[in-house]
């Protein structure tokens, strides 16, 4: 924090950011999820897919702290595994529908007219359709698997940005400054990426904070309907999903996967808070 | 409404059309003849190209009312969503019901004793309601009133023991939304100056918060609830996953495992509608419950 500058923008709000509890709260919480992630073969006590069909539904213990599954497979070491998969999806579905969904808003934005018309309807669509059967149907359609689970779930988040970065460029395009730029001869994109998109960054940053919420979730629910993740490979929501059948008997089995998934969703809404508040004040609810 | 009927349904059957897996094949099993499977494949129309497929089922919806038929039970999809939307729309209702009735008196009490335990707890109860899948939220509830307490039955919708335990897990996002929207949004009107008035002018404290104070703290509430009303129709596919509810949500996630394009299509196209309705529903009561709105659009 020493190398930035005292009143520079990214400084004040680090500042306001650290003043707020419960963001940093958030923010630590997931630096550890992102530590036990990427050193994930280093911290599981097992590896995610052996199996020990002895050892099957034992209650937690020193040996396994969180019990084991049906197959005998330690929870723990799953629910370690099972942050790689949810923190990938969640960032890279929420970069491919900011990027995508942006470029679109920012188009629609800027040019407006018949363009504007064209690609808002179609989101218009895209909304009517609810975001979970959304991303099952585009999920059905790539088939299982990591990379086609992020697709679906950015897809399905598009929309969201693309008006969230339409009404910010709207409300830019009009300034001075922006004329400012156009007469002195700069490019439609110069302008859009150099002049519009970093002065409409606050709610973008903000909404795809909490996005990664909604995308770890929505990733969840696809792999606990059956269509996101398949086994061996652990995915909390799969996992929920995997415990149903022995909720009578193994409740744990249920309870730690589902609180894996509680706990990120919290931090990262904590984290999505407090950003809110602190990259800009008049936000504030 | 028309255009977001066409938009849904084109946009699903492109999606449908790239989808792998032969419905033939899953409709009439793996023994199936060759011969069967291209009867299956002309009756359906199946050996057509999309854009014709889609041109017929516009043509088939507009002229006759006829959505197709199920490629798996060969029964119209209309007479299947017949079954099925009610019993969706009854969970979407009866946990908006809930969301909203628990969700404002929650909110009204919070902002009237601010920083008190009960709105600390309720808070932070709050936050746990949004961070919380429905999915797990359902496990737990079934673990603790079905399992451990055996209060309440864990699966079915047709008791009202049934129809408790899936309003209340559907509902408690909303709920926890709705409570913040309309603790936060009581605070900021609560302060104003004719609230003092009222006061000042000796009305009763509770005409004051119900009739001063609610009305004037209504309308961003209300957006709140429309926009919640939506997620439930979405979030109604897993909590009738969970409690095994024959609602469209899971008729609609069985049609894409069997690749019964029909009913998936079906299924979205009811919600769709169902969705852009509540919208128009949201507009409607805007204007209700804010004159100044009726008066600009009163030409």
């Amino acid at each position: 924090m020493v190398l930035l500058r005292k009143n520079s923008n990214l400084y004040l709000t680090l500042v306001r950011l650290r003043r707020n509890r419960l963001a940093v709260l958030g923010l630590w919480i997931m630096l550890i999820l992102l530590l036990t992630a990427v050193f994930a073969p280093l911290l599981a006590p097992y590896h995610y897919a052996t199996q020990n069909l002895v050892d099957a539904f034992e209650p937690p213990s020193w040996a396994h702290p969180l019990g084991t599954d049906d197959f005998g497979r330690d929870i723990l070491s799953r629910i370690i595994y099972g942050a790689q998969v949810s923190l990938q999806v969640g960032v890279f579905a929420v970069s491919l529908a900011m990027l995508s969904g942006g470029v679109l808003g920012a188009i629609a934005g800027y040019y407006g007219g018949h363009l504007d018309d064209v690609i808002m309807r179609f989101m218009d669509v895209l909304f009517a359709i609810p975001q979970i059967l959304l991303a099952i149907t585009i999920a059905a359609a790539l088939g299982p698997g990591l990379m086609n689970l992020t697709i679906a779930v950015g897809i399905a988040a598009l929309p969201t940005f693309a008006r969230i970065v339409r009404g910010a460029v709207l409300s830019i395009v009009g300034q001075e400054y922006i004329e400012a730029a156009r007469c002195m001869g700069a490019s439609d994109a110069w302008i859009i990426a150099k002049h519009i998109l970093p002065n409409c960054s606050a709610p973008i940053i903000v909404q795809g904070t909490l996005r990664v919420a909604q995308a770890i979730l929505a990733a969840a629910a696809l792999s606990f309907l059956g269509l996101g993740i398949q086994p061996p490979f652990p995915e909390w929501g799969g996992m929920l999903a995997g415990s149903r059948g022995y909720l009578r008997d193994y409740a744990y089995m249920a309870v730690f996967p589902g609180l894996a998934i509680m706990i990120t969703i919290m931090a990262l809404n904590f984290l999505g808070d407090g950003l809110r508040d602190a990259m800009d004040p008049k936000l504030k609810r | 409404m028309i255009p977001v009927a066409l938009g849904v349904t084109f946009i699903l059957f492109s999606l449908l059309s790239v989808t792998p897996g032969d419905p033939a094949r899953l409709a009439l099993g793996e023994d199936a003849s060759e011969e069967s499977l291209n009867e299956f494949r002309r009756e359906y129309g199946l050996d057509r190209s999309f854009l014709v497929r889609y041109g017929f089922f516009v043509y088939n919806a507009a002229v006759n009312q006829d959505i197709g038929r199920s490629y798996v039970t060969r029964r119209p999809v209309a007479g299947e969503m017949a079954n099925t939307f009610p019993v969706t729309l009854n969970l979407a209702f009866g946990a908006i019901t809930f969301a909203t009735v628990l969700g404002m008196t929650f909110g009204i009490i919070c902002a009237i004793k601010q920083y008190s335990i009960f709105d600390n707890v309720t808070m932070v109860i709050a936050m746990l309601g949004i961070s919380t899948p429905i999915f797990y939220l359902g496990i737990l509830f079934i673990l603790w009133f079905s399992v451990r307490l055996r209060w309440l039955p864990s699966s079915g919708f047709d008791t009202l023991s049934q129809r408790i335990l899936p309003w209340i897990t559907l509902s408690a996002p909303s709920m926890s939304i709705i409570t913040r929207m309309t603790r936060s949004s009581m605070l900021e009107v609560i302060r104003s100056d004719y609230i003092r008035t009222a006061r000042a002018k000796g009305q009763k404290e509770s005409v004051v918060i119900l009739k001063h104070a609610l009305q004037n703290a209504l309308i961003p509430i209300v957006t709140i609830i429309g926009i919640q009303f939506g997620l439930l129709l979405g979030g109604s596919i897993l909590t009738e996953s969970v409690f095994s509810i024959p609602g469209v949500g899971r008729l609609a996630v069985e049609g894409i495992k069997s690749r019964d394009y029909p009913i998936v299509q079906g299924a979205v196209l009811y919600i769709a509608i169902a969705y852009v309705f509540i919208n128009l529903f949201v507009d409607l009561l805007y204007a209700w419950i804010d004159p100044r709105l009726r008066t600009r659009y009163r030409y």
